[in-house]
C-alpha cells in the first residue's frame, strides 16, 4: 500500500477526521466562495451549524449548472495567482466547466493517483503508458502526474495525439507493464495490433491495465483482459473533482474504493434528493475535504451506483462504490422501481449473439409495462420453437431478478429496431401524456 | 442420408410468408416441402428447397435470420398406418421426433415426411434395417 496507515485506519477514526476536516471546508467555502455564502444564507445555514457528518445533509447540493452559471472563475476559492493549473470539459450543453488547481492541489491528487495505482497493483518498478489524453481532458496529465508520485517509469503516450501504430510499437519495445486507456481504446488497441499479427501473450508484457472514463462492463472486462493478457482495473473520477483517482478497484475487484481522507460519499435518491443507507442503488454525491482551489460541497455527479461499507479482503477500511450503473438522467422510474437502461444491457449481453440490436420500451396500459425488444442474430436462432422460447423466457426470468421488476421480451426480426446514425434510440418512453 | 432444411425466423404478422417465399421465387429457388410453427409472437418457417444455402444467402441478404439443419426426408407409402409405423420404429429406438411435417410425391405414390429427430444416425439406421427408405437432395429434387 502506497499510504499503509491512512488507507487502513478504523473506520471510527475515519469518521471523526472526515468530521474534522468536513467543517474546516464548510468554513472555508462560506469564507472564500460568495457562491456558498449566498447558498448558505439562502438555506439559513450557519458554519457552526454543521456539527456532525450527519448534518451535512443539511447543506444544499452543488450541480453542474451551478459551476456553468459561474464559468470560468466565479467558484473559485483561491485568487487566481495561487491557481497553477485548469481543465476544463465541454459537455454537450454548450458551456464548458473549468476546475482550478492550487499546487498543493497538484501534490493532493499526484498523491491520490500513486495510491489508486498502488491499489490496483502498479509499483515503481512498473512501466505505464498513459494513453489517455493529455490536454484540457484530465485523464492524461491526472495519471501521468500519479504514476511519477509512484517512482513508475511513466511514458506520456497520448491517446489521440500518439498514432495506435506508435502505441502499439511502445508497447512492444518499450515492454509496457501497465496500459491506462478508456476501455474502448483498450479495445481498439487489441484489434490493431492483432491486424499486425502481434500476439500479446508473446510480444506485450503487460500485467496490469486501468480503464476509465466512460461506461463499460464485466463482459468487457473479459474480453479486453483475453485481448491484452492482462488484468483490468475500473478507475473512477469526476473533471469537477480533480479528475481520475476519486475511485480504483483493488485486486478484489469487486468496488472501487473511494479515499474517505478526501471525499466523503453519500448515495441520494435523484428525486427526492433524500440520502439513502448503504447498499441502497442512488446518485453518487461528493465533497471534497483536501482541495484548495475549488473546494465542493455535496456535488451531484449524475452517476447512478452503490455504496459498500463491508471491510474489504484488501485490508482497506474505506468505503467502495459499484461499478457506474448509469447516469441519473436516464433512469427510467417502472412501477415505483427505478431501472437503468445499462442494467438491461448488463442482462442481455451475458446472452450470446446478442449485441446492440435490442430496444427497451416503456408504456402503459393500467400499470407501467416495460418491453425489450431483442433482434434474432444466427447465433441466437434454433429451428426449434420451444428453444426459442427456452432463450425468451431466460432473458425475462434474469431481467426480473436483476430488475426487481418484471419485463416482457419480445423476439424481433432482425432490422426492426430502428438505426440512426451514431447512438441508437435503445429508450422509448411511451407514457408521456399518459396518465 | 440427410437433407438440409432452411429454418427462417419470422414475426408472427401479416405480409412474411409472403415475403420470404417471394424473395426465394425471385431467386428462381423451388420449394419442395414447407411447414410454418409459431408460438405467440414469433414463428419459424421451415423450407426443403433445391438450393438450400443459396436460399439462405439470399433470405440473409434480405435481413432474415436463417439456418441450416439437418433432417431426414423418409419415404412412407401412400397409405393408412405408413406414418404410424415410422413413429413406432423410431420412438422405439428411443429417438425423439423434434418436429416433423409431411407431403405426397405423386410421381412416386409415395409420401415423404420430413423429420428433424435428436439422434440422426441411430435413426437411419433403425429406419434402414426396417427396409424404409430415406431420400437424399438429389431424389427429392426428383419427386
Amino acid at each position: 500500500m502506497f499510504e499503509h496507515r491512512m488507507e487502513t485506519m478504523p473506520p471510527k477514526e475515519l469518521k471523526e477526521l472526515q468530521l474534522e476536516r468536513l467543517k474546516a471546508t464548510v468554513r472555508y467555502c462560506y469564507e472564500n466562495v460568495p457562491f456558498y455564502r449566498k447558498k448558505f444564507k439562502e438555506a439559513q445555514l450557519r458554519p457552526e451549524d454543521i456539527k456532525s457528518l450527519d448534518d451535512l445533509a443539511k447543506i444544499p447540493f452543488t450541480v453542474k449548472d451551478d459551476l456553468r452559471d459561474h464559468y470560468p472563475y466565479g467558484i473559485l476559492a483561491k485568487p487566481l495567482k495561487e491557481v497553477v493549473r485548469f481543465h476544463s470539459s465541454s459537455g454537450t450543453t454548450g458551456i464548458p466547466t473549468v476546475v482550478g488547481y492550487t499546487k498543493k492541489d497538484i501534490s493532493t491528487w499526484a498523491k491520490i493517483m500513486a495510491r489508486g495505482l498502488a491499489t490496483a497493483g502498479v509499483t515503481g518498478d512498473d512501466i505505464v503508458q498513459v494513453a489517455y489524453g493529455y490536454g484540457l481532458f484530465t485523464g492524461g496529465l491526472g495519471f501521468h502526474y500519479g504514476c511519477e508520485e509512484l517512482g513508475a517509469a511513466t511514458i506520456p503516450a497520448g491517446g489521440g495525439i500518439t498514432p495506435t501504430k506508435r502505441q502499439i510499437q511502445i508497447l512492444k519495445d518499450m515492454h509496457s507493464t501497465v496500459l491506462c486507456c478508456t476501455p474502448s481504446y483498450a479495445l481498439y488497441l487489441a484489434e490493431e495490433a492483432g491486424k499486425e499479427g502481434i500476439e500479446p501473450e508473446r510480444d506485450f508484457s503487460l500485467r496490469i491495465g486501468i480503464f476509465g472514463a466512460e461506461p463499460w462492463s464485466e463482459a468487457t472486462r473479459k474480453k479486453i483482459e483475453r485481448a491484452l493478457d492482462l488484468r483490468a482495473h475500473d478507475v473512477y473520477g469526476l473533471s469537477e473533482i480533480w479528475g481520475p483517482g476519486v475511485g480504483m478497484e483493488c485486486e478484489a475487484r469487486e468496488g472501487l474504493h473511494v479515499w474517505s481522507d478526501h471525499f466523503i460519499m453519500e448515495v441520494i435518491d435523484p428525486e427526492s434528493g433524500e440520502v439513502l443507507e448503504p447498499g441502497e442503488k442512488g446518485e453518487l454525491v461528493f465533497t471534497t475535504l483536501t482541495r484548495e482551489a475549488m473546494p465542493l460541497l455535496r456535488y451531484r455527479s449524475r452517476d447512478i451506483s452503490v455504496v459498500d461499507e463491508e471491510p474489504c479482503s484488501c485490508g482497506r477500511t474505506h468505503p467502495r462504490m459499484l461499478r457506474v450503473l448509469g447516469r441519473s438522467d436516464d433512469m427510467l422510474i417502472i412501477r415505483g422501481v427505478n431501472v437503468f437502461p445499462s442494467q438491461v444491457e448488463h442482462v442481455l449481453m451475458r446472452i450470446p449473439g446478442i449485441g446492440d440490436s435490442y430496444q427497451i420500451i416503456v408504456d402503459r396500459d393500467i400499470l407501467d409495462v416495460l418491453r425489450v425488444r431483442v433482434e434474432v442474430t444466427p447465433e441466437m436462432f434454433s429451428d426449434k420453437l420451444a428453444e426459442l422460447e427456452a432463450l425468451r423466457r431466460r432473458v425475462e426470468e434474469e431481467l426480473a431478478a436483476v430488475l426487481s421488476v418484471s419485463a416482457r421480451v419480445e423476439l424481433v426480426e432482425p432490422g426492426t429496431i430502428p438505426r440512426t446514425p451514431g447512438k441508437a434510440q435503445r429508450v422509448v418512453d411511451l407514457r408521456k401524456g399518459k396518465i | 442420408m440427410v437433407v438440409e432444411q432452411v429454418s427462417v425466423f419470422v414475426e408472427n404478422k401479416p405480409g412474411r410468408l409472403s415475403k420470404v417465399t417471394r424473395i426465394l421465387g425471385e431467386a428462381g429457388i423451388n420449394i419442395r416441402a414447407l411447414s410454418i410453427a409459431e408460438l405467440g409472437e414469433f414463428g419459424v418457417i421451415r423450407l426443403v428447397v433445391d438450393r438450400p444455402h443459396e436460399a439462405k444467402a439470399v433470405l440473409s441478404n434480405s435481413g432474415f435470420t436463417v439456418g441450416i439443419n439437418r433432417v431426414l426426408a423418409i419415404e412412407m407409402g401412400d397409405e393408412p398406418g405408413s406414418l404410424a409405423k415410422i413413429a413406432s420404429v423410431l420412438g422405439d429406438a428411443g429417438v425423439n421426433i423434434d418436429y416433423a411435417y409431411a407431403f405426397i410425391a405423386r410421381a412416386r405414390e409415395k409420401a415423404v415426411l420430413i423429420a428433424r429427430v435428436d439422434d440422426i444416425k441411430r435413426a437411419e439406421e433403425v429406419l434402414s434395417s426396417e427396409g424404409i427408405g430415406l431420400l437424399s437432395a438429389e431424389e427429392l429434387e426428383d419427386l
